[in-house]
């Protein structure tokens, strides 16, 4: 009998599944991964010179100490949370769209285009309306070049969706500095402000606007549909196990492009409401980068609509107070962005710590 | 001293009790089979054996010296090597640079020749008749297997593991490898055998240990037992269908009806492109079971498929009821009357994620009562499901239980109850009970037999031949895509359908059609 690795010691890891954990655990997983992560900033700030309770109350009181506060989280909220939607639902079908941030910026164009150029002289109830129909229809235009391409030619939506992103934000520069540019700007590129009539009426003094009753009713709806129709049913079982539904003889090519439609009709939304609930026009930097942040919004929600108002919610405090601290306390700009990775990334890795058990392996003795 | 032990061995997992103090033990010289339904702990227990699984309580020994296998290399380097069911061999390979692949010995120099050698020696010697210089693609599964068992003998293995090893094979590959395995037995090898067909077990083995629900409930030898008390050993009651050799079973006569589907020189492509398929004439009538035979990969996935509507035909016509079908969609040819029971079910026919009502609905989820317009009605959903479970029996804690936790079995009642529920004209059951413990798999047959009765036509596609020869009225042989020949399943002779199955005799025309 051969014996040339015996006597050899060796460990290692490996990491199986485990079983089912209950919502408890998860609750308490998700608690620790977050206290776990203001350990960690802690640290970090410590290091920095800075005291980090003090930097942690000023992210709270930045986020929820007065209504000006919670109205600017709820603000951030809002297309956090259309977007995130969008991603939900297509992630729930196994469809990996990463263009929900250029699916955005078609929405915000169509619904500017419309308000500025066809329908400039409508009152409210029309132009609002239909302002959100334009945001609807060039997100979810957008959204079908990739459904097409990987129903059609198998191409992967992944790479697609996000090489488009690239295409409508450059797209939108264009419109802005070129042909949609406001004369009377002096320099400052952006399109003429929209008409009076298709602006998002405002909470009060705040700047909380229409388009936050727009993404609870979208959750609201699409938590229906997934939970009760028949399209979500098939989408369910698309996602699940995609031969499954061509045996049952789903119709899976049309439900690729449905679904990429109605996913990026969402994030389209979302564009249209921060043209006409924010900025009044269409501008650069429309979006700091939502329509990526939508994807750990659907992650961490896991794709359940009702998960990605919580996580929008709690994403935009962590932004608003980020904000906060940077303005109160002078930190450098760069904290804020990493104390909001720190947190995400532990809580991604307690998401996957609860699915997933890490084992020791010792070798042979 | 015992060539390998395996002392108070426990393994769970979550809360499922895989091995439940486990004592085993197989000697040098001995053939040892290990027996006991799908689900009884079998594959974890030769998983801790080959260092796959660690585990939770007790220890192996092996030649007298407790060792803790990290992995199957770790148990090959202590003379302990396995046969899986699916070979681990590259097909372009010869038989040479297979064995070279997974060795460590070597280094930059592989030192093919002084292998190759090897090898030829080791095959002589043993009787294996493997040609060194063969690639893997030109040989048969039964010659594949012995390249399998030759690698280990190269890396020294004294103890052979052998899961399920006729399952793939002929009648006639079967019975070379059982005197192979008697040959290395008594050269002082020591072989686990593990199967769940009694009559293999009982000529092959020295011992015969039974494992039920994770514990050995008997070892005994083969002159104490028979196949009668090891079926009851291995399921805790008497069971119906080892009453009797399945082949000897009478046949209920059934009045055979019209034509419901009929096959005309139909090809088609398999999954690696090339014909699958060539030119198929079948037909199965109303009340018939057209059994259909044959080594796994010689077009039986591809039948199935074309008929259900999964894969296009290159040719030919299907019709089903006299209607004709070619490449129609798959929704469209279930709705004629056909029903298919998939052969992976957990891959194409359930959804391990989603709870029984869930899978209940796949089939007729858009049809009412299930749907109206575009919703759902949670009350037909609730009724349908909780019918299905009810009607077949299905052992589950609800209709929301996730599919995934359900046995196989329970898995497999629950898909033949929606497949069966539309009172189909055509069932295409492809491995029915497959991986299904011996109650199920009972159940299921069961199930099959009424439907004939009934008047449905059957399309049965089994690699298990004592299931084809229990169920069907007419076999057909496949091999390469063909059909080698078509004989009655009454008083058939298991060596001529053995002989079609590695393709011996000129396809149909020239073979002798009793029917």
């Amino acid at each position: 009998m051969s014996s040339r690795l015996a006597g050899s010691l060796s460990r290692s890891f490996s990491i199986e599944r485990a079983p089912t954990a209950s919502r408890w655990i998860t609750a308490l997983v998700t608690v620790l991964s977050f206290l776990l992560a203001l350990v960690f900033g802690g640290i970090v700030l410590f290091l920095a010179g800075e005291n980090p309770l003090e930097v942690y109350a000023a992210m709270f009181s930045g986020a929820f100490g007065d209504w000006n506060g919670v109205a600017e989280t709820l603000v951030k909220t809002t297309p956090l949370l259309l977007a995130g939607l969008g991603v939900a639902v297509a992630f729930r079908m196994q469809l990996w769209n990463i263009g929900a941030e250029g699916q955005l910026y078609w929405g915000a164009i169509f619904a500017t285009g419309l308000a500025l150029f066809v329908i400039p002289g409508a009152p409210g109830w029309v132009m609002v309306p239909a302002m959100v129909a334009a945001g609807l229809l060039g997100g979810g235009l957008w959204g079908l070049i990739p459904g097409v391409l990987r129903a059609w030619f198998g191409a992967s939506e992944i790479i697609t969706s996000l090489m488009l992103n690239y295409v409508a934000i450059l797209f939108s520069e264009y419109l802005i500095h070129g042909p949609w540019r406001d004369p009377q700007s002096f320099g400052f590129p952006g399109t003429p402000s929209l008409p009076a009539a298709g602006w998002l009426a405002k909470w009060g003094s705040t700047r909380v606007h229409l388009g936050l009753l727009l993404g609870l009713a979208a959750a609201l709806v699409l938590w229906i549909v997934l939970r009760r129709t028949r399209l979500g049913y098939e989408i369910g079982v698309m996602g699940e196990n995609p031969r499954a539904a061509l045996y049952a003889g789903m119709p899976t090519k049309r439900m690729i492009l449905l679904v990429m439609a109605i996913s990026g009709a969402l994030a389209g939304l979302a564009g249209m409401s921060e043209v006409a609930g924010i900025g009044h026009q269409l501008q650069r930097n429309l979006s700091p980068g939502y329509g990526y942040a939508a994807i750990i919004v659907a992650w961490l929600g896991r794709l359940h609509p009702f998960g990605a108002v919580l996580v929008a919610f709690l994403l935009a405090a962590l932004t608003v107070g980020g904000d906060q601290i940077q303005m109160s306390l002078g930190l450098p700009a760069a904290i804020a962005p990493m104390l909001q990775g720190t947190i995400l990334f532990f809580l991604l890795g307690g998401d996957i710590l609860t699915r997933y058990r890490i084992t020791k392996v010792t070798g042979v003795g | 001293m015992p060539a390998v032990a395996m002392r108070d061995i426990s393994k769970r997992f979550g809360s499922v009790v895989a091995n439940d103090h486990v004592d085993f033990e197989a000697s040098w010289g001995e053939v040892h089979a290990l027996i006991g339904e799908n689900g009884a702990g079998k594959s974890t227990l030769m998983s801790i054996l080959t260092g796959l699984y660690r585990p939770d309580t007790g220890q192996v020994e092996i030649d007298g010296t407790p060792v803790r296998l990290r992995s199957p290399r770790d148990a090959i380097t202590r003379g302990l090597g396995m046969v899986y069911q699916h070979f681990m061999l590259v097909d372009p390979f010869t038989v040479t640079e297979n064995v070279v692949l997974g060795e460590q010995r070597s280094g930059i120099d592989l030192q093919t020749a002084r292998v190759e050698r090897e090898l030829a020696t080791l095959s002589e010697r043993y009787g294996l008749g493997v040609d060194p210089r063969a690639r893997i693609w030109q040989l048969s599964v039964g010659e594949q297997q012995r390249v399998e068992i030759l690698r280990l003998l190269y890396l020294g293995a004294r103890i052979l593991v052998f899961d399920e090893p006729t399952a793939v094979l002929t009648p006639q590959e079967a019975e070379n490898l059982i005197q192979t395995l008697r040959s290395m037995a008594a050269q002082g090898f020591s072989v686990v055998f593990i199967s769940h067909k009694l009559d293999e077990v009982l000529e092959v083995a020295d011992r015969v240990s039974v494992l039920r629900r994770g514990q050995i409930v008997e070892t005994t030898t083969p002159a104490e037992t028979d196949r009668r008390a090891l079926a009851r050993l291995m399921v805790g009651r008497e069971l119906a269908d080892f009453v009797e050799h399945p082949a000897d079973e009478p046949h209920e006569t059934v009045a055979l009806g019209e034509t419901v589907v009929e096959l005309r020189g139909v090809g088609a492509l398999g999954d690696k492109g090339v014909p699958g398929l060539r030119n198929i004439d079948l037909e199965v009538r109303a009340g018939e079971t057209l059994g259909i035979a044959g080594v796994a990969g010689n077009g039986q996935r591809e039948l199935a498929e074309i008929v259900t509507g999964l894969r296009p035909t290159t040719g030919g016509a299907i019709r089903i009821d006299g209607k004709t079908m070619t490449n129609r969609p798959a929704a469209e040819i279930a709705r004629a009357g056909v029903a298919h029971i998939p052969e992976d079910r957990l891959a194409t026919g359930l959804i391990g994620g989603m709870d029984l009502s869930d899978n209940a609905i796949l089939r007729d989820y858009a049809q009412p009562p299930l749907c109206n317009g575009s919703f759902l009605s949670n009350k037909a959903v609730a009724a349908f499901t909780d019918r299905l479970i009810a009607d077949y029996d299905v052992k589950a804690p609800g209709r929301w239980a996730m599919l995934r936790t359900l046995s196989g079995g329970n898995q497999q009642k629950l898909l033949l109850a929606r497949e069966l529920a539309g009172q189909p004209r055509l069932i295409v059951a492809v491995h029915p009970t497959r991986g299904v413990d011996v109650g199920a798999s009972e159940a299921i047959h069961e199930a099959l037999r009424e439907q004939r009765a009934r008047g449905a036509a059957t399309l049965l596609i089994s690699e298990d031949l004592d299931e084809v020869l229990a169920l069907s009225d007419r076999i057909a042989v496949l091999f390469d895509g063909r059909v080698m020949g078509i004989v009655s399943a009454r008083g058939a002779n298991v060596e001529e359908i053995g002989l079609l199955m590695a393709g011996i005799g000129s396809p149909e025309s020239d073979v002798a059609i009793h029917v």
